[in-house]
C-alpha cells in the first residue's frame, strides 16, 4: 500500500482518511483519491477491528455466542441479540411467552432511538454543528439509564436470551419510559428547528450523496439507506417477527436517494419508534418473562436463517447445526458493510466535506462491517 | 516627544497589549462556558472559583507539552508561521481609539496609542499579512492535510477580504476619512453608522465571521474533514499561538465592528447626564468594552449554534453574494452621497 501513498502522477492527491481521523467514527480507513477539493475514488480498508467473531461463535454454545454479537453494532446491541435468539429459537422450534415477545419489541425500539439519536448528533457535528451532539446526548442518556435498570448494562445489553429475556422488568420501567416519552416529544421539534430546517445544513445534504432505487438494490443496501432510496426493505413490515403485526406504524419511504432523504428516514423513523413503544408500554402482557428450556442447547442438524431490522438495516444470523451444542458455522449478515460498498459510488464527483455529509448519514458502525 | 508623552506612551501600549492578551485569554473561558450553556453543560469548573483561572491552566498545559517538529518540516518556517499569526494579531489594536480624552493634571492625553491617517488601510494592510501565518505554516509543515487547510485558508481571506474592503469603502464614502478616530468623532450622540451604513454593516459582519475563520467558516480548520487544517503538526505553545492569534482576531474583529459601525466609545445622550469630561471618557470606554464582549458573544453564539458551509459554497457565497452586494451597496451610497452634496 506504501506505493500507493503519495500522488497518482496526474496531479491528484492521495489522502488517508482513518483509520484516526475524527469524522469516521473509528477505525475505517479510507483511502480516497482527491483533484483539489473533488473526490475521485474512495477505497475503503477494512480490518482495523476484525475479530473473528463468526469464528469465535464456532466454539461457543448457543447459549453464549449471543454475548459476543453484543459488541458487532453496539449501538443496537439489542437488536443483535434478538435476531440470533430468534434464530436459535427457529432452530428449537419454541414459542416464548407473550409478555417476552412485548419486552423485546419494546427494548427494540427504545434502541432503535437511541441509536438514532446518537446518529443525529453525530451527523451534526460531522457537517459542523458542535451542539446537537450534545443535546442528543442528554436523551440518549434517559435511554441508557433505564436499559441500566432492567439490563445490568448501558452499551452491551446481553439480555435477550433463548426462549426470552434474561430477567423481568424493572418495576420503574414504565414510569421511566413514560416520562421519556413526554420529554422526548418536544425534543423531536426542536431537534427539527435546530437542525432540519436550517439552510445551511439543506444546502449541505440536498442533492448530495445521490443512490437510484436500482443501484440501492444492487449494492444490498438495507435499511434507511435504502428507505431513502425508495426501496421498501423494513423486515418489521414484510417478515413481522415477535408483536410487529400487532401494532400501527409505518415505514418510511422516501424517493429522493439523497443525503437529506437519508436524514429525513431516520427523522421520521424516530417517532415511529416513539409511537410503536407509546403502544405498547400500557400493554405489557403479564406472564413468564422466559420460556422453559433445556440447560443445555442442542439444535437439530439442519440451516437456520433469520433476519431482523437493526437500526441501520437488514440484519441476518444464519445458523448451520450438525445437531451438537456448538454451531458448526455462523455467517451474520451486517448492514454496515453492505451500505459502506455504495460510499465509493455515491461519492465519486463530489467535494471532500460531502464524503464526511454521506458517511455520517449512512451511520456506519465500524465493528459492525468488521465483526 | 518630552518624557511624560513618552511614557503615557508606553504604559498605553503596554496596557492595550495586556488588555488584549487578558481578553483573548479570558474568550478562551468565555467560549468553553458558552458553548456549556449553548449545550446544557457546566463548562469548566474545577480551576478556581467557577473555573475561572483554565486560561492559566491551560496555558500551562501548552508550555508543558511536548513540542514536536516534524522530520520533513521546514523548520524555520514552521516556527515563522505561528509568530506572524501572532505578531500581526498583537499589531492592529494599534489604531483603535480605546476612549475619548483624560486629563490628569495638566496633561491631557488620548486613550489610542496613535491616530494615524490611514488607521483604517493600517488594519486591512495588518489583517492581510495574517493569513501568510496560515499559509507558510501550513505549507512548512509538509502534510497534505495542513496543505489543504492552508489553500482553503488563503483563498477564503483573501474572497473575503475584497467584499469586506468594498463595504470599507462604502463606509469612507460616507465619512470622508480613513482615520479611526474621526470617524468615531463623527458618530458622536446616536449619529452611528450602522443606521447610514446597515447593508454594509452586514457584510462587513459576515466577512468578519471569514476572516477571523469561525464557524460557518472555520474551513481552514475543519476538524471532520481536515483533521485540524492548517495547525494539524502543530503541538506545544505553537498550536497555543494559532489559537490564542484566533481569539485576539475576534477581540479586535469586535473591536473594529464597535468602532466603525456601533460608535466606538460614544453612547446616544451621554453628554446631557452632565458628568465631568474625564468621567465621560471613562464611561465611554467601558461602553467600548460592553460593545466589544457583545460582538465576542455573538460570535461564539453563532458558533454553536449553526453548521459550516462546504468549501465550494464558501466561495460561491464570497463571490457571488457577498461581492455584489458589497457592490451594490458601493453604488447606492455614492449616490446618496452625490444626492446630499446636491448633484441631482
Amino acid at each position: 500500500m506504501l506505493q500507493e501513498i503519495g500522488t497518482t502522477g496526474q496531479g491528484d492527491l492521495i489522502i488517508n482518511v482513518g483509520p484516526q481521523h475524527p469524522s469516521t467514527h473509528g477505525v475505517l480507513h479510507l483511502v480516497i483519491t482527491l483533484n483539489g477539493e473533488t473526490v475521485k475514488k474512495v477505497e475503503p480498508h477494512l480490518g482495523y477491528i476484525h475479530r473473528s467473531i463468526e469464528k469465535m461463535c464456532e466454539s461457543l454454545t448457543y447459549r453464549q455466542f449471543i454475548y459476543s454479537t453484543s459488541r458487532m453494532d453496539y449501538l443496537s446491541s439489542h437488536i443483535n441479540n434478538h435476531g440470533c435468539a430468534l434464530c436459535v429459537e427457529k432452530g428449537l422450534q419454541l414459542e416464548i411467552p407473550e409478555r417476552a415477545k412485548v419486552i423485546r419489541v419494546l427494548m427494540d425500539e427504545l434502541t432503535r432511538m437511541a441509536s438514532h439519536c446518537l446518529w443525529w448528533g453525530a451527523l451534526a457535528m460531522d457537517v459542523g454543528a458542535i451542539t446537537p451532539f450534545f443535546h442528543a446526548f442528554r436523551e440518549r442518556e434517559m435511554l441508557n439509564d433505564l436499559m441500566e435498570e432492567t439490563c445490568g448494562a448501558r452499551l452491551t445489553m446481553n439480555y435477550m436470551v433463548p426462549g426470552g429475556v434474561m430477567f423481568d422488568l424493572h418495576p420503574n420501567f414504565q414510569k421511566r419510559v413514560h416520562e421519556f416519552i413526554k420529554l422526548f416529544k418536544s425534543k423531536i421539534d426542536e431537534y427539527d428547528e435546530l437542525v432540519t430546517f436550517n439552510p445551511i445544513f439543506i444546502q449541505r445534504m440536498k442533492g448530495i450523496g445521490f443512490l437510484s432505487k436500482e443501484e440501492a438494490i444492487s449494492y444490498g443496501c438495507s435499511g434507511p439507506t435504502a428507505r431513502a432510496s425508495g426501496v421498501q426493505c423494513d423486515i418489521r413490515k414484510l417478515y413481522p417477527y415477535e408483536v410487529y403485526d400487532k401494532v400501527q406504524f409505518d415505514e418510511i419511504i422516501e424517493t429522493d436517494g439523497d443525503c437529506y432523504a437519508r436524514y429525513l428516514v431516520r427523522m421520521k423513523e424516530l417517532k415511529q419508534s416513539l409511537s410503536i413503544v407509546e403502544q405498547l408500554i400500557d400493554n405489557i402482557p403479564e406472564g413468564d418473562f422466559q420460556a422453559k428450556t433445556k440447560a443445555v442447547l442442542k439444535l437439530p442438524k439442519g440451516e437456520f436463517y433469520t433476519r431482523v431490522e437493526t437500526a441501520r438495516g437488514e440484519f441476518g444470523v444464519y445458523i448451520v447445526s450438525e445437531g451438537g451444542t456448538t454451531p458448526y458455522r455462523i455467517k451474520f449478515r451486517s448492514p454496515g458493510f453492505s451500505n459502506l460498498s455504495a460510499l465509493d459510488h455515491m461519492t465519486r464527483g463530489q467535494k471532500i466535506g460531502d464524503l464526511v455529509a454521506i458517511m455520517g448519514t449512512l451511520d456506519l458502525v465500524i465493528p459492525d462491517i468488521d465483526r | 516627544m518630552d518624557t511624560t508623552e513618552f511614557l503615557i506612551k508606553l504604559i498605553l501600549v503596554i496596557s492595550v497589549f495586556g488588555i488584549s492578551l487578558l481578553i483573548a485569554m479570558y474568550s478562551t473561558y468565555a467560549e468553553r462556558k458558552v458553548a456549556a450553556f449553548l449545550q446544557d453543560r457546566l463548562g469548566p469548573n474545577r480551576a478556581g472559583p467557577f473555573g475561572i483561572l483554565q486560561p492559566v491552566a491551560d496555558g500551562v498545559k501548552m508550555f508543558m507539552k511536548e513540542e514536536i517538529i516534524p522530520a520533513n518540516a521546514d523548520k524555520f518556517l514552521f516556527i515563522a508561521g505561528p509568530s506572524l499569526m501572532m505578531l500581526t494579531a498583537c499589531m492592529t489594536g494599534v489604531v483603535i481609539p480605546w476612549g475619548g480624552e483624560l486629563t490628569i493634571g495638566r496633561n491631557t492625553f488620548n486613550l489610542q496609542i496613535t491616530d494615524v491617517n490611514i488607521g483604517l488601510l493600517y488594519i486591512f494592510g495588518v489583517v492581510s499579512i495574517g493569513v501568510y501565518g496560515i499559509m507558510i505554516g501550513a505549507w512548512a509543515s509538509n502534510n497534505k492535510y495542513s496543505l489543504m487547510g492552508g489553500l482553503r485558508a488563503s483563498s477564503q481571506m483573501i474572497s473575503y477580504e475584497l467584499a469586506m474592503g468594498i463595504s470599507i469603502i462604502a463606509l469612507v464614502m460616507t465619512t470622508g476619512t480613513l482615520s479611526t478616530k474621526e470617524i468615531v468623532e463623527q458618530q458622536s450622540s446616536w449619529h452611528w453608522n450602522i443606521l447610514y451604513q446597515p447593508l454594509g454593516f452586514l457584510i462587513f459582519l459576515v466577512c468578519a465571521f471569514a476572516e477571523t475563520n469561525r464557524t460557518p467558516f472555520d474551513l481552514p480548520e475543519c476538524e471532520t474533514e481536515l483533521i485540524g487544517g492548517f495547525h494539524t503538526e502543530y503541538s506545544s505553545m505553537k498550536l497555543g499561538f494559532y489559537l490564542f492569534a484566533e481569539y485576539i482576531n475576534m477581540f479586535i474583529s469586535s473591536a473594529i465592528l464597535a468602532t466603525l459601525y456601533f460608535g466606538g466609545y460614544n453612547f446616544p445622550f451621554i453628554e446631557s447626564w452632565g458628568l465631568s469630561p474625564n468621567a465621560v471618557t471613562i464611561i465611554g470606554t467601558l461602553l467600548f468594552f460592553g460593545k466589544i464582549f457583545f460582538f465576542i458573544f455573538f460570535f461564539m453564539w453563532v458558533r454553536w449554534t449553526i453548521p459550516r458551509f462546504r468549501y465550494d459554497q464558501l466561495m460561491n457565497l464570497g463571490w457571488k453574494v457577498m461581492i455584489p452586494l458589497a457592490l451594490f451597496n458601493l453604488f447606492i451610497t455614492g449616490i446618496i452621497t452625490l444626492w446630499r452634496n446636491g448633484a441631482f
